[in-house]
């Protein structure tokens, strides 16, 4: 387990670019509504929650796209799947890689990116705790997405295609949460949920992956 | 090691090759043949478990797979895709025996290399190195001899000879010959039904 995670954790170190693309955009974006969206302090923390979401959302797809792709073509994929002893190891590492690139480093950057959007200070825990409890699910979700979709090389928008309406009850809790606390109402449901939806996508995603990748290489 | 018995595969719903019932036995060598588009890509992968449709049935006993495509990471050096591969068996290899195995395929000067700057002859030598510190018994290797130089092809054939000796098997699909003594079977086109 140790030598699998050395490995994972060098891949990532070395291709920064797969780490700092996504987050560029996601600032790029954040910047762009911060610029171009309402100037009332009322309009935006009304829209600020479900803008956040929404570019976590598009951020994680970005990133979700190369999850699998150099793996696939380069022939590492099929040893994980025909040579390893466990290959849902392998695959629960990667997915874990990619979400501390992504959900994990928006988390951290939540408080930042919730000033840019114009959401009131009290909101900012709120925020950074439903990212981290929903984010967990985009990316195992977006997971199988990523393995079903590896096989084409333009897959980039069959993967939103595909995973966004997935995504749906993580954007609807996930904006919920922070608009019920800017609103001053309690929001322990959705929070609830938020993390229930990350359980499941637990226990379901790393095998529905692992089963897409076989279908994937059945094509190859 | 290996039994095939009266083993089809189909490729969209098309079968490839006559049904085909073999054994391989430990200090065997097994040279698969036919033409181009026979089959012999997808009978080893469908061997190794990636590739899902056919008729029949085999048994085989752990086993190392080596496709077309080279499996190693062009971001790492050879030391740490070679490690992988052991953690991947959940084996720790230590660092000798890597270096070892990689000065008996002539690559230890590039063992800090990324295997991205390497040719496509060098990464096919490291992956020789894998093979070499694999404790599994029965490689399926498809066109082993691909992107090999002269000496390259010296050292391969070396290496099969030295694993066959040591009571092991190897079931290859290979356009040219090896030097070791193999069993060659050739896959017969289906003969298409009146």
């Amino acid at each position: 387990m140790g030598g699998l995670l050395r490995r994972e954790w060098q891949v990532l170190a070395r291709n920064r670019a797969q780490v700092i693309n996504p987050l560029a955009f996601l600032f790029l974006a954040v910047m762009l509504f911060a610029v171009g969206g309402p100037l009332e302090d009322n309009t935006r923390a009304q829209y600020g929650g479900a803008v956040l979401w929404l570019i976590v959302l598009l951020t994680n797809m970005l990133s979700l796209d190369a999850l699998f792709r150099r793996d696939y073509d380069n022939g590492v994929l099929e040893q994980v799947v025909c040579g390893a002893d466990v290959p849902f190891l392998v695959i629960l590492l990667r997915i874990g890689m990619q979400w501390l690139s992504t959900g994990a480093l928006v988390t951290l950057l939540a408080p930042f990116l919730c000033l840019l959007l114009g959401l009131p200070g009290h909101v900012t825990a709120t925020a950074m705790l439903a990212l981290a409890l929903g984010s967990p699910a985009i990316s195992l979700l977006g997971a199988v997405g990523a393995a079903l979709t590896v096989g084409f090389s333009r897959g980039g928008i069959l993967l939103g295609l595909l995973v966004l309406p997935l995504l749906l009850p993580v954007l609807i809790f996930g904006t919920s949460a922070i608009n019920q606390e800017v609103a001053g109402i309690t929001n322990n449901a959705q929070l609830y949920w938020l993390g229930f939806i990350s359980m499941v996508a637990l226990t379901i995603g790393p095998f529905a992956t692992t089963a897409g990748l076989r279908i994937s290489l059945q094509m190859q | 090691m290996l039994t095939l018995v009266e083993l089809a595969c189909k490729r969209d719903e098309r079968t490839l090759f006559a049904p085909l019932s073999e054994t391989v036995t430990p200090g065997e060598c097994v040279a698969l043949a036919g033409s181009n588009g026979s089959g012999k890509t997808t009978l080893l992968r469908t061997l190794a478990g990636i590739h899902s449709q056919f008729e029949g049935s085999f048994q085989c006993e752990p086993f190392l797979y080596q496709g077309h495509r080279i499996a190693l990471d062009e971001l790492l050096n050879p030391l740490e895709n070679l490690h992988w591969f052991g953690a991947l068996d959940g084996r720790t290899v230590s660092d000798d025996a890597l270096r070892d195995a990689l000065a008996r395929v002539d690559m230890l000067p590039y063992a800090l290399t990324p295997c991205g700057r390497m040719s496509q002859g060098q990464q096919r030598r490291i992956t020789m190195a894998r093979w070499l510190l694999s404790a599994r018994k029965l490689w399926f290797l498809d066109e082993p001899l691909t992107a090999l130089d002269r000496q390259g092809q010296v050292v391969l054939n070396d290496i099969i000879a030295s694993h066959i000796d040591a009571g092991g098997a190897v079931f290859c699909a290979t356009h040219a010959s090896l030097d070791v003594a193999a069993r060659e079977i050739t896959l017969a086109p289906l003969t298409e039904a009146p």
